[in-house]
């Protein structure tokens, strides 16, 4: 793994660890009193804070994966070079954009 | 068996990957089910009332676990490459905090 894409790996772990964490707080605030969607709606949307904290969760996160799945795919797998990198970069992509839409859908 | 299966940390990292590969599976998935949300608070319901099938909540207690079992292996890669950590301490303290956030996590899934 080249310097870059391990220290990307470690620094986003970092980040994912502690906001795994927040996430866990703040499902507990989400159910409380019932899991119904409205009642879940009416505490997160409009919340500006939460949106740019789970918009960072999501960045992290699609950073994080693809770097993992590739040395995953090129120690099990003959797959490597240009087209598992491209592949990896869509997924990533394909994180980030249904990542921001769910955090739109709640948060926004 | 080859020599690397033996060596201690192998069932950690396979542990560590497997649970990595299935989260990667499962987060487009939990993506598209929060945007339901987009279609209103009765879309996102439908997909609630989804999720308290037997068969969904096993499958969801399966990805709680893997998310427990992923954050703590990888609190372990880090605090052995970055903190100079005991390897043989850390596999300890890796199950102890896996069973603890697992449990943690079921607990916070059945609490609504």
């Amino acid at each position: 793994m080249s310097p870059l894409l391990f220290m990307a790996q470690r620094l986003t772990a970092f980040v994912l660890a502690l906001a795994v964490s927040a996430h866990l707080a703040t499902i507990l605030y989400a159910v409380r009193g019932g899991l119904s969607a409205g009642e879940i709606l009416a505490r997160t949307h409009g919340n500006v804070a939460f949106m740019l904290f789970y918009g960072v969760f999501v960045v992290a996160v699609a950073i994080h994966a693809p770097i993992g799945l590739r040395s995953i795919i090129r120690e099990w797998t003959p797959w490597r070079g240009r087209t598992l990198d491209l592949a990896l970069v869509l997924f990533s992509l394909f994180l980030l954009a249904l990542g921001f839409r769910a955090v739109y859908a709640v948060y926004a | 068996m080859r020599a690397s299966h033996t060596q201690r940390g192998f069932i950690a990292a396979m542990l560590h990957r497997l649970s990595g590969i299935a989260l990667a599976i499962f987060l487009p998935l939990h993506f598209l089910a929060l945007a339901t949300a987009l279609n209103g608070a009765n879309a996102l319901d439908a997909f609630l009332e989804l999720t308290r099938q037997p068969l969904v909540k096993f499958a969801e207690w399966g990805i709680v676990v893997a998310l427990a079992v992923h954050m703590t292996l990888g609190l372990r890669v880090l605090a052995i490459e970055f903190f100079d950590f005991h390897e043989k301490t850390l596999a300890a303290l890796s199950v102890c905090v896996a069973a603890v956030f697992a449990v943690g996590f079921v607990f916070i899934l059945n609490a609504g």
